[in-house]
């Protein structure tokens, strides 16, 4: 559904050329949902963009939804539900006739796309609201409209740009929903997101985009398995060092890293590791306050594989 | 076929949020009312003035008014724009394969509509107050605000869609339109003026307008300066709807 080879994009800036997105390769099969996730200003969104025709490429091979997305924008467009961060219905118009006429755009006639905006409006549970103006909707009205609108003419592929962010939980339980459904019916989704257990929850593969760059790609298992055995965390009372010296030349400790005041070991098995961890900080007379086991999550995945939190980096 | 198809809908989805807000029709036409009832009287004072115009103060002042209500009535479509920027629509529209002419065609036409409904509603209303207007009059005065609506309106279009913000927006716009105006001999005629401001004035295309506007509505239909002035509209409305549809067709990064 998606093939990119070297994608690439440079903004001219006033200190010289910025490479936003530096020959990215991603393939994204047909049915599956995609989660691409990444820091801010990662290249995520330039990526997306680029995909969706919005912004012209610089250089590089992309297919998406089947046609060449350079020579071919206007055939790749007839094919693509887009849903950007900001939304996409104005505050104006009612929710009827904002699907109304996206139907109409892509050639429907008045019929066909009244019947299909009441279809929508009613898997999407908006029939209550549908003729009301949308500044009165809710956030996760709104954001299912959204959705609406970008599904209006059945698209292939659907590119959705973080739409649970700023939802409320109940909301975005609503919207995972959502998305699980489009997968159920053979759409592909293409989505963006700043919650790893949303990527970890809705998609088949995911890809993590670091400094315009893919430094991680595959099944949620296959990365968590990548990040290798279990983590844990050690809090040492006072400066860490100490705990540091001991446990550096440990055979059965893959890695260590610190992170505000703890220090993060990579092991094997965590199981028999922390009965280890104990007696060696013991004898060296190292008090811990903390010490906690750890299953790789999506987020220890993005850890390891941007040195940043994603947390950290959500705005 | 398939840009008059996406500019009708275009059109009709602005038309509908345009009545769905009446406030913006009542204020584009009070305030042109105002200047009728409280700054055209004291125009009968100057008619016997040397230089001035003929035709009386009303068939010298209307012409004039109506050209200053589509200047500034195409100046403010920007903000509408820029509110839709924000929202997400003007992305949206630009991923459909809709024709990127019909995103602009389709709201000036909107603001080319509303203009003339003001423009006929004005002209009404100046009729009890002296105005004597004639039918070829009535229908070149018309022509020539289409003509401005259009090309300022498209201008608008574009400054907005280069700004994308409301604070650079009306600091630009309102900067450029009240020379526009002061120089267009809208309020006082510009034969009143010395001749350097009249040079300056040469320079403002909408001056012609005016010139053409007023010589039209006192029985000169034929002039050479109402022909001029149409034809400078005419290329004021192609060069405006040429950089806003470059605007819309380019990349909003």
């Amino acid at each position: 559904m998606i093939h990119t080879r070297g994608l690439r994009r440079t903004f001219k800036g006033r200190r010289g050329a910025v490479e936003a997105v530096a020959g990215v390769d991603l393939d994204v099969l047909g049915g599956q949902t995609f989660g691409f996730l990444g820091p801010n200003g990662a290249g995520k969104t330039t990526t997306l963009r680029m995909l969706s025709t919005l912004l012209p490429v610089t250089s590089g091979q992309a297919t998406v939804a089947g046609c060449d997305l350079r020579h071919e924008p206007a055939k790749v467009r007839e094919r693509i539900g887009y849903v950007s961060q900001e939304g996409s219905s104005y505050s104006e118009v009612t929710g009827r006739r904002e699907l109304a006429i996206q139907g109409r755009l892509y050639g429907m006639n008045r019929t066909v796309a009244d019947k299909r905006a009441a279809e929508l409006l009613e898997t999407l549970e908006l029939t209550d609201c549908g003729d009301r103006k949308t500044k009165t909707y809710s956030g996760g009205q709104k954001r299912r409209l959204d959705v609406g609108i970008g599904l209006m003419h059945l698209p292939d592929l659907l590119f959705l740009d973080e739409p649970t962010t700023g939802l409320d939980p109940q909301s975005r339980a609503r919207m995972w929903d959502e998305v699980r459904r489009l997968r159920e019916s053979g759409t592909t989704v293409f989505l963006t997101t700043h919650y790893l257990e949303e990527a970890d929850a809705l998609c088949d593969r995911i890809a993590i985009i670091d400094h315009g760059k893919i430094v991680a790609e595959g099944t949620p298992e296959e990365l968590k398995r990548e990040v290798a055995g279990d983590i844990v965390l050690v809090g040492p009372e006072g400066p860490t060092d100490k705990a540091r010296d001991v446990l550096k030349g440990q055979d059965f400790i893959r890695e260590l890293t610190e992170e505000e005041g703890d220090l993060r070991l990579y092991v094997d098995a965590g199981e028999t590791a922390l009965p280890q961890i104990i007696r060696l900080l013991d004898g060296a007379g190292v008090t811990l306050t903390t010490l906690s086991l750890h299953r790789p999550s999506l987020d220890d995945v993005f850890f390891r594989k941007t040195g940043r939190s994603l947390r950290e980096t959500a705005p | 076929m398939k840009l008059l198809r996406d500019t009708w809908l275009m059109f009709v989805r602005y038309f509908l949020i345009f009545i769905g807000n009446p406030a913006w029709v009542i204020i584009g036409v009070i305030q042109p009312v105002l200047y009728l009832l409280l700054f055209a009287p004291l125009l009968k004072s100057l008619v016997h003035i040397p230089g001035f115009p003929p035709g009386g103060a009303y068939n010298v002042f209307v012409p004039g008014l109506l050209i200053q209500l589509g200047l500034f009535g195409a100046s403010g479509v920007g903000f509408g724009l820029i509110d839709e920027l924000r929202s997400g629509v003007i992305e949206r529209f630009r991923v459909t394969p809709v024709s990127r002419l019909a995103l602009l065609l389709g709201r000036a036409g909107r603001d080319l509509l509303t203009l003339l409904i003001q423009s006929l509603i004005l002209l009404l209303l100046a009729i009890p107050f002296g105005l004597k207007p004639t039918f070829i009059g009535v229908v070149v005065m018309l022509g020539l605000v289409a003509l401005i609506g259009l090309g300022m309106s498209s201008l608008a279009y574009a400054a907005a869609l280069t700004l994308k913000d409301e604070n650079s927006y009306a600091p630009l716009v309102f900067t450029l339109s009240l020379p526009l105006l002061l120089l267009s001999g809208v309020l006082l005629p510009l034969q009143l003026a010395p001749q350097w401001l009249q040079d300056i004035g040469k320079a403002n295309p909408l001056s012609y307008a005016v010139t053409a506007a007023r010589d039209v509505f006192n029985g000169n239909g034929g002039s050479i300066d109402v022909w001029k002035g149409l034809a400078i509209m005419a290329a004021l409305a192609i060069v405006g709807v040429a950089i806003g549809a470059r605007r819309f067709s380019r990349a909003i990064a």
